[in-house]
C-alpha cells in the first residue's frame, strides 16, 4: 500500500489572544491518501481552516509534525515554503482571490513565473489548464469581467497549472450560486477521481460536503469524526 | 570634514544606485509581471498624478538650476583656442585682476617659441580688460561690463569671434563693439547708441558674437584706446600664438621658470576651464533647493505606495501564497514606486526642456562683472535628472515595500 500523501501526528496550534491562549488544534493526527477528496467540517473556531492553512503550508503549528509526502512542512524556512507551495500545493479560495488587474490567461500564469518554465511552455499549461475548466473563450477577460462562478473555476485553473499534488479549496462554494456551485465541486471531484489529486476541502454546506470521499468533523480543535 | 560629507554623499548614491539595479534584477529574473505594477498604478490615478507631478517638479527645479551651472562651466569650456598661451602676472587668479608691463611685451617678442606672421612680427596680443558700471535696459539699476581692449592680432588669435553687425572699431577712435547677448541687456547698445564711462563717450559701431564662449560676455574696443581712455600704463595680460605645441610646452617652462619676469603661462582655454567659481555657487543651491524638495517628494511617493500597499493587501496575500517571495513583493513595489517615480522625471525634464538655450545673466565671481550665458540642458543632465527620480521613488517606496513584505499571509488574505 503507498504511503499517505499527508500524514500528521500530534498537531497543535495555539494563538494568544491577549492574555488567554487559544487552542485551535488539539493534538490531531490524521493520514490522508492519494487521491482522496477530503471534506473538513464543523463550526466557526473549531480548527478546521487552520488545518488546512497548516497542511497548505501558509501556517505553522506550534507543536507536532504535518508531513506532506517526504516535507515535514513545519520544519521549513519562510523562503522555503514559499517555493514549496508553489510546487506543491493548488489554492482556491472563498473569494477567488484572482488579480484584479490582469486577464483570466495572465491569472492562471502567474504561479508559473516562478517555475522557469519558457514562455511557449507557460502558455502551453495555461490553455490545457483553462480547457480544463471550460474557460479557454475567456482568457483574455479581466475578472470583473467574469460571473463569480467562471472566476471560481478561474481559480480553479490557477490551481491546477502546475500540476501540484494537493489541491487545498476553503469554502469553494461559499460565494456562488446553486449552479455555479455545482460546476466548482464537480471540477473537484473530477480532479481528485481522474487526475488523481488530493484535494481538501472545508465548508459549512452538508451538499458540498457530499462530494468529498470522506468527511471529518472537527470541533474545538479536535477531530471527533 | 568636506571630504566625509563628500563620502557619505557618495556613499548613499552608491547604495541607491545599487538599490535600484538590485530591484531591476529581482523583478527581471523572478517577477510578478511588470503589467501589473503598470496596470495597478492607474487604478489609483489621482494620488499618482499626484505623486508624478510632485516629483516632476522637483526634478525641474534640479535640472533647470543644475542646466545654469551647466551654461556657465560650457560657456568657459568652450572659450579659446587650444594653441594659444595666455599669460599673466604671477599670483593673479583672473584676467581682470592681473597687471603686465610693456617692458615684459618687449622681453616676450624675442621669444623664439612665439610664432612669427608673414611681416616678422611675434603673434602676440597685449589685451588691457577694465570694468564698467553701465546702466541695464528698463528699471534694472546698473551692472558692471567688462571692457576688452584688443589690438588686431588679439582679434585674429581669437577667431571664435566674429562680428554680426555694424563693423569693427578704428584704432585711434572712441569706438566699441559690444555682445550682441549683451546688447540685449543694456541700454544704448544698438548700434550707433553712445555711451558714457567716466568722462569719455563711445560709440557703439557693431555687434559681436562669440560663439556662445566667455566673449559673449564682454565688449572689445582698440587697446590704445583703452589704456588712454582708462588711463591705464599696464595692459592686464598677454596672449600668444607659439610655433609648435613643443614650443608651447618651451614656453611655458621658460616663462614660469624666469624669475625676472614674474609671469604665469598657460593654455588659453586650460584658463578658461578652471574659471568654475561662479557655477559652484549655483551647483550648491541646485543640490539644496533639490535635497529640500525631495523630502517632500519622499514622502509624496510613501504615502501614494502606503496607499497602494494598503488597497492591495490580499493581492499580496495571494502573491504569497501561489509562491511568490518576500524579496519578490519588495521589488515588485519598489519598481512601481521607481516607474512611477522615473514617469515624474520624464516630465520634469520634458518641460525643462522648453528653458533650454534661453540666455539669462549672473555676476562672474571671476570678473565681477555680468556674465551671460544659456541654460544648457544635457543629455547627461537628463540622465541625472531621471536618476534622481529613480532615487526619490527608491526611497519613497522602500518602506512601504517592506511592509508589504512583512504582512502575515493569512491576514493578508482576509483582507477586504
Amino acid at each position: 500500500m503507498a504511503p499517505p500523501i499527508v500524514s500528521i501526528r500530534d498537531l497543535s496550534k495555539l494563538y494568544r489572544q491577549g492574555d488567554i491562549n487559544v487552542t485551535a488544534l488539539n493534538a490531531v493526527s490524521l493520514d490522508i491518501e492519494l487521491g482522496e477528496f477530503i471534506v473538513l467540517m464543523g463550526p466557526s473556531g473549531s480548527g478546521k481552516s487552520t488545518l488546512l492553512h497548516i497542511i497548505a503550508g501558509i501556517d505553522r503549528p506550534t507543536h507536532g509534525s504535518c508531513r506532506v509526502q517526504d516535507t515535514d512542512v513545519a520544519r521549513l524556512n519562510e523562503s522555503q515554503l514559499a517555493d514549496w507551495r508553489n510546487r506543491n500545493v493548488g489554492f482556491v479560495f472563498q473569494s477567488f482571490n484572482l488579480i484584479p488587474v490582469l486577464t483570466a490567461f495572465e491569472n492562471v500564469e502567474l504561479p508559473l513565473l516562478l517555475t522557469g518554465l519558457k514562455a511557449s511552455r507557460r502558455r502551453q499549461q495555461v490553455t490545457t489548464a483553462l480547457h480544463l475548466v471550460g474557460l479557454i473563450d475567456r482568457q483574455h477577460h479581466l475578472p470583473r469581467q467574469l460571473s463569480g462562478g467562471q472566476e471560481q473555476r478561474v481559480a480553479i485553473a490557477r490551481a491546477l497549472v502546475t500540476d501540484p499534488p494537493l489541491i487545498v479549496a476553503d469554502e469553494p462554494t461559499g460565494n456562488l450560486d446553486a449552479k455555479s456551485a455545482t460546476d466548482v465541486l464537480e471540477i473537484l471531484r473530477s480532479l481528485s477521481q481522474q487526475a488523481g489529486k488530493t484535494v481538501i476541502m472545508v465548508t459549512h454546506d452538508p451538499k458540498a460536503a457530499a462530494y468529498g470521499t470522506r468527511q471529518l468533523h472537527l470541533e474545538k480543535g479536535e477531530i471527533v469524526a | 570634514m568636506p571630504a566625509v560629507f563628500t563620502l557619505l554623499v557618495q556613499s548613499f548614491l552608491g547604495l541607491t544606485a545599487l538599490g535600484i539595479v538590485a530591484v531591476f534584477l529581482t523583478a527581471h529574473f523572478s517577477a510578478v509581471p511588470v503589467k501589473y505594477n503598470l496596470k495597478s498604478v492607474f487604478i489609483r490615478w489621482r494620488s499618482t498624478v499626484a505623486t508624478v507631478v510632485g516629483i516632476a517638479l522637483v526634478v525641474l527645479v534640479y535640472v533647470l538650476l543644475q542646466s545654469l551651472a551647466v551654461g556657465i562651466e560650457k560657456s568657459n569650456a568652450s572659450t579659446g583656442d587650444p594653441r594659444n598661451i595666455l599669460i599673466a602676472r604671477k599670483g593673479a587668479t583672473a584676467e581682470s585682476s592681473s597687471l603686465v608691463t610693456r617692458a615684459q611685451l618687449r622681453t616676450l617678442q624675442y621669444f623664439e617659441e612665439i610664432e612669427r606672421n608673414a611681416a616678422g612680427d611675434p603673434v602676440i596680443s597685449a589685451d588691457v580688460l577694465t570694468l564698467a558700471s553701465l546702466p541695464r535696459k528698463g528699471q534694472g539699476g546698473e551692472a558692471n561690463v567688462l571692457l576688452r581692449g584688443v589690438t588686431p592680432r588679439g582679434m585674429e588669435l581669437r577667431p571664435q569671434v566674429h562680428l554680426v553687425a555694424g563693423r569693427w572699431f578704428s584704432p585711434g577712435r572712441r569706438e566699441i563693439v559690444v555682445s550682441r547677448k549683451l546688447a540685449g541687456r543694456f541700454a544704448n547698445f544698438d548700434v550707433g547708441d553712445t555711451f558714457k564711462t567716466g568722462p569719455t563717450t563711445l560709440t557703439v559701431v557693431g555687434w559681436l558674437d562669440g560663439s556662445g564662449s566667455a566673449y559673449d560676455s564682454e565688449c572689445w574696443m582698440d587697446a590704445d584706446e583703452s589704456r588712454s581712455v582708462f588711463e591705464r600704463e599696464m595692459y592686464s595680460t598677454f596672449l600668444v600664438r607659439p610655433k609648435s605645441p613643443e614650443a608651447a610646452t618651451n614656453l611655458i617652462r621658460r616663462i614660469e621658470s624666469d624669475k625676472r619676469l614674474q609671469l604665469r603661462a598657460e593654455s588659453e582655454t586650460g584658463y578658461y576651464q578652471k574659471q568654475t567659481l561662479t557655477a559652484a555657487p549655483i551647483k550648491w543651491l541646485a543640490g539644496f533647493l533639490a535635497l529640500t524638495m525631495s523630502i517632500g517628494a519622499v514622502f509624496a511617493a510613501m504615502n501614494t505606495m502606503y496607499a497602494a500597499v494598503g488597497a492591495r493587501t490580499r493581492e499580496i496575500g495571494t502573491l504569497r501564497v501561489l509562491g511568490f517571495h518576500r524579496r519578490n513583493v519588495i521589488a515588485t513595489f519598489l519598481l512601481e514606486g521607481i516607474l512611477l517615480a522615473m514617469l515624474g522625471g520624464a516630465l520634469g525634464c520634458l518641460i525643462s526642456l522648453k528653458w533650454n538655450g534661453y540666455t539669462t545673466a549672473t555676476l562672474s565671481v571671476e570678473s565681477f562683472s555680468e556674465t551671460v550665458f544659456s541654460f544648457t540642458i544635457t543629455p547627461t543632465l537628463a540622465a541625472q535628472g531621471m536618476f534622481f527620480a529613480a532615487a526619490l521613488g527608491f526611497w519613497g517606496t522602500l518602506l512601504p515595500a517592506v511592509r508589504a513584505a512583512r504582512l502575515p499571509v493569512i491576514s493578508a488574505l482576509k483582507a477586504l
